[in-house]
């Protein structure tokens, strides 16, 4: 450990898909380049970040930059390895408020992210077209569109209700624009929610195999032609472009017209570990250098995320129009761990259960929902 | 001898001064021969069970990695574990996986080994080609399988469909009715092979000249089956039995990757939910409390597997 030479800034992130992979490290590239730095980066899948960071943590080998995902950066504080930005001279003045939020642990600054993404209603093109539809604005003309589209092996909807965070964080804009609380799982607004989201399941306007779906299946069943519409975030447009599928994208369906929907941010979240004074002192160097004006951009661009600097994220939407659902939705985002904390993890878990309980069981959205908050309330 | 010996190794001196004592000297042998199991068992085996033990007796948190606090809180994770909903479907589904798969494994494996132990063309090819599943890596048939059970495009509708022995697709992995018996059925597939193996290797050592005089003395194939092959193969059923119950107990990538035991827990067995407890929890203690019963029911079935070669190898000397 102590043979790592001081300009050797290690890099810790989940960016595995090979674009996005390249894109990040040209990034941290020229960032290196310009504190004379090298970065040695590693990369691993999203579902072993997090047990390599408590493994790191154990063996007091973490890396000198994070990029943990957004609801877990406050489990990560909670260990009590990471070091609070202001000390760097970073502050999230400007930012967009839910990203602040999600970077904050007891009161301080953990966390920064370049950008950050939220999900949003893509449709066939060419589907709605041949059948004369507009894209729905409210959950009642969500139904009936799916309904019009639902044919044969097409499905008028996709989305992912995986039992893991993925599938709670894909139902969340819907709780939350219906009124619901992660905290009150069991109350009328969110068992209403859940009972238009299972809804969608059971009248067959979406298939039953949702429970098992990730987000990239669901991009699988969209760019098939198997789905006409799908809910997935701005970083399905690379391979959106690439399948040749004519699509558009419009803000989530909200309970009734006129109101924004309340979505939940994603997206990772830069943090760095208590290492040495020089090795952090680096380590804030680049992650600064990433949070600069045309860096974000770049960044942003290349991985097709909402910049997290508000003034940023207005040019950004001009200069690209198809990512302004986007970067209209992460100005009334949510941060995923804002009330629970740390607890957000067990809640969010309760959550996604309830959920396949009541789309693949026989439970109704009530009862599996009072089982959730139960947990929920246990949670600590 | 010694400039043999010296140029290879730095312990010669050693030895050279042990040598004086021609017994010491062999158990020093005997040792070395004996010591890398030891270091590798202490390390990779005591250590882990030692550690997972202990843990299990602590509240071990995400803090406890890096501040190390964790304190110890008796049997508050088992408490726990035993209160939890989820223990009870966690506990009879194990069950029913592992005789679920275990049962039909067998069943299948002997009647193919009994099938196998006939010469015919071709026979060894086909055998041959029968331990495919059990070459493949379980990642690669949990992901074909994955793609066989899909509910709109998968194979297995498609087939029922077509044979009309269903009319509406089967959520084979989608509903909390069929996932367990979906992860049984390929699971099952994986393990006819190792049952196919080790039973028609047993069936080589049963005397062709029994079947003969049977035969001769007016036995049909299922007496000869009856009479001799299945009390001739005893020990190496008892051995399949029981080496298929340790493994089929401990079965983890099969049901993650085909259901990460989904949905709703419906396939979730002690192995899924001590994983979910662990690394999507971060509840360590009651992770580890998890493993720890489900080693002690392997240990208990790896006793009586212990004990059933002990016994084979006895009554064999005392007939050699």
């Amino acid at each position: 450990m102590s043979s790592r030479p001081s300009d050797v800034v290690v890099e810790l992130d989940h960016y595995t898909s090979a674009e996005a992979s390249r894109q990040f490290r040209s990034v941290l590239d020229r960032c290196a380049e310009r504190f004379g730095l090298r970065i040695r980066r590693q990369n691993v899948p999203v579902d072993q970040l997090m047990p390599k960071v408590l493994r790191d943590a154990t063996a007091h080998s973490l890396p000198d930059l994070l990029f943990v995902d957004n609801p877990d950066l406050k489990t990560v504080a909670e260990t009590g390895a990471l070091t609070e930005l202001g000390q760097y001279g970073l502050s999230g003045e400007g930012y967009f408020p839910g990203i602040v939020e999600a970077g904050r642990y007891r009161g301080e600054l953990y966390g920064l992210a370049p950008g950050v993404n939220g999900l949003a209603l893509f449709y066939n093109r060419t589907l709605f077209e041949r059948a004369g539809l507009e894209p729905p604005d409210t959950w009642r003309e969500l139904r009936a569109t799916a309904g019009a589209l639902t044919s044969g092996s097409t499905h008028g909807i996709a989305f992912s209700a995986i039992a893991s965070e993925e599938g709670a964080w894909q139902f969340e804009p819907f709780l939350w624009s219906n009124g619901g609380e992660l905290d009150e799982l069991d109350s009328r607004k969110s068992v209403e929610a859940l009972r238009f989201w299972s809804g969608l399941v059971e009248d067959g306007l979406a298939s039953r195999s949702v429970v098992n779906w990730n987000q990239n299946d669901v991009i699988d069943r969209f760019t098939s032609g198997h789905a006409a519409m799908m809910i997935n975030g701005s970083w399905a447009l690379s391979s959106l472009d690439e399948s040749g599928t004519d699509y558009g994208i419009v803000p989530l369906p909200t309970p009734s017209t006129g109101t924004p929907p309340v979505v939940p941010l994603g997206g990772e979240i830069g943090a760095i570990p208590e290492t040495t004074p020089e090795r952090q002192r680096d380590a804030a160097r680049v992650l600064g250098c990433l949070l600069e004006r045309d860096n974000m951009l770049d960044w942003t661009t290349d991985h097709a995320y909402v910049p997290a600097r508000t003034e940023v994220a207005e040019q950004y939407a001009r200069e690209r129009p198809v990512m302004e659902p986007f970067v209209e939705e992460v100005a009334t985002g949510r941060a995923r761990t804002a009330e629970l904390g740390p607890r957000y993890r067990e809640v969010s878990q309760a959550l996604a259960d309830a959920i396949q309980a009541t789309i693949a069981g026989s439970t109704s959205p009530r009862q599996a929902l009072q089982r959730a908050a139960r947990v929920a309330d246990t949670a600590d | 001898m010694t400039t043999k010996t010296e140029p290879v190794n730095g312990t010669a001196p050693v030895r050279r001064v042990r040598s004086g004592t021609g017994g010491g000297r062999e158990r020093l042998v005997q040792w070395t021969f004996v010591l890398p199991m030891v270091v590798f068992l202490l390390l990779f085996f005591c250590y882990p069970v030692l550690r997972n033990l202990t843990m299990s007796f602590q509240e071990w948190t995400v803090a406890s990695f890096y501040e190390g606090g964790s304190p110890f809180v008796g049997l508050d994770n088992y408490v726990g574990l035993l209160t939890d909903p989820i223990f009870g479907t966690a506990v009879l589904n194990t069950v029913l996986f592992t005789v679920g798969s275990l049962a039909p494994q067998f069943a299948i494996g002997l009647g193919l080994a009994v099938f196998f132990q006939r010469r015919f063309p071709l026979s060894g090819v086909l055998r041959g080609l029968l331990l495919l599943p059990w070459l493949l890596p379980l990642v690669v048939s949990g992901a074909v399988f994955r793609w066989i059970y899909d509910e709109g495009f998968g194979v297995l509708n498609q087939l029922l469909l077509g044979l009309h022995l269903i009319s509406d697709p089967v959520p084979w992995l989608s509903s909390t009715r069929y996932a367990l018996l979906s992860a049984i059925i390929a699971n099952v597939w994986v393990g006819v092979p190792f049952n196919l193996v080790i039973l028609h290797s047993g069936l080589q050592a049963v005397p062709g000249s029994l079947y003969e005089a049977a035969a001769l003395d007016g036995a049909g194939p299922w007496q000869r089956f009856r009479h001799i092959t299945l009390p001739l193969l005893r020990p190496v059923i008892a051995i399949v039995l029981m080496l298929g119950l340790i493994y089929t107990l401990k079965v983890f990538d099969m049901i993650m990757i085909l259901t990460g035991g989904g949905p709703a827990n419906a396939s979730e067995t002690l192995t899924t939910w001590s994983f979910a407890l662990s690394f999507e929890e971060f509840d360590f203690g009651q992770g580890a409390a998890v493993g720890n019963i489900l080693i002690v029911i392997a240990l208990v079935f790896a006793l009586f597997y212990l004990r059933s070669i002990r016994d084979t190898f006895q009554s064999r000397g005392g007939r050699g």
